[in-house]
């Protein structure tokens, strides 16, 4: 079962790797995009940690809808409302519950992965997020063993975004010039998969 | 409207100055009716940006009851506002995203609000905005 506090660690874990990452999604962002993916993803996690540290919520849902709520706030690009979206949705989904199973979680997760491609109004393929999200949440299942194989899915859902063409965002005003290129958003969607699993093979 | 609330409008852009020459420009050419008209430009330190703070404010500002329209430039500021009505709690009751060209789309909402129209009056005139082709 996962709890409050598992929640907690694992956006302790992706604030951790955004800052260790921030400078690689900047410069990913630097070339398709406006060049502040890694600092503005940076400050929204860091917001993050300080509200959870401020007034810990007792539930997984309400850890995620407070977290969502401040990077809405806080980010100032896209990524946002996005995954500000993207996790309140998840919390939504997972209602008041003061501990869940890996499979809702993964049920929430889907769900809130359909709220963000309806908010962007993206699909697969289209090098966002999305390329990077879809396939972590189809790979997670009934228990936390999953999240490393959501993991792999994620990475390798990033890194086949580099052959793709933009087709939303600013990126997409580049066209053709947008191939060749790792979508950063998929990139730290996958950074955000990447510290489930840790936090899960912490916790086992 | 009967009762004489007008419909406030709240102009969102990356840049506080775009923002702000727009409200400029919406109300100078609004006839002074003088319908409620704020702009969130930026970042709240003068960055280019999105700022939800800045957002909300903004709105708050121009409620008076009779509505709010929210006119957006691009990406992250139609993102935001469109995440902050999804929360359903932080935008005053009857705000509503209104989808227009930014600038003519200002002109019609303001001139419209300013006349006493109501929030689907505002919305249509600026929607209606980019049906005006200039070739």
């Amino acid at each position: 079962m996962l709890d409050a506090e598992f929640f907690r660690r694992w956006l302790a874990a992706v604030a951790a790797l955004v800052d260790r990452e921030a400078d690689r999604l900047t410069e990913l962002d630097s070339a398709i995009g406006d060049a502040d993916h890694g600092s503005n993803l940076r400050r929204g996690f860091t917001a993050v940690g300080a509200a959870l540290e401020k007034e810990p919520p007792a539930t997984p849902g309400a850890v995620l809808m407070l977290a969502g709520r401040q990077l809405v706030s806080t980010v100032g690009g896209a990524s946002g409302p996005l995954y500000g979206t993207l996790l309140r949705r998840t919390g939504k989904a997972l209602g008041d519950d003061a501990e869940v199973t890996p499979a809702q979680l993964a049920q929430a997760l889907r769900a809130g992965v359909a709220a963000v491609a309806q908010l962007g109004g993206a699909k697969a393929g289209d090098k966002t997020m999305l390329d990077a999200l879809e396939p972590a949440v189809a790979a997670l299942g009934d228990r936390t063993e999953s999240f490393a194989a959501a993991r792999v899915a994620a990475e390798q859902g990033a890194l086949a975004t580099v052959p793709l063409l933009a087709r939303k965002g600013r990126a997409s005003y580049l066209g053709e010039r947008s191939i060749g290129h790792q979508d950063p958003g998929a990139t730290s969607s996958a950074l955000l998969v990447a510290a489930l699993a840790e936090t899960a093979e912490a916790a086992a | 409207m009967s009762d004489g609330k007008q419909v406030g409008i709240v102009l969102v852009s990356h840049s506080k100055e775009v923002a702000a020459a727009v409200a400029e420009l919406a109300k100078g050419l609004s006839g002074g009716g003088a319908a409620p008209v704020a702009s969130a430009g930026g970042t709240p330190d003068g960055g280019l940006g999105t700022s939800a703070e800045l957002i909300t404010a903004a709105a708050e500002e121009v409620d008076g009851g009779a509505g709010v329209a929210v006119l957006v430039d691009l990406g992250s500021a139609v993102l935001t506002v469109k995440a902050l009505l999804a929360e359903g709690d932080e935008l005053p009751a009857g705000t509503r995203l209104v989808d227009a060209p930014f600038v003519e789309g200002a002109v019609a909402a303001v001139v419209t609000a300013s006349a006493g129209g109501d929030l689907d009056a505002v919305e249509a005139a600026a929607s209606e905005a980019y049906a005006y082709r200039k070739q």
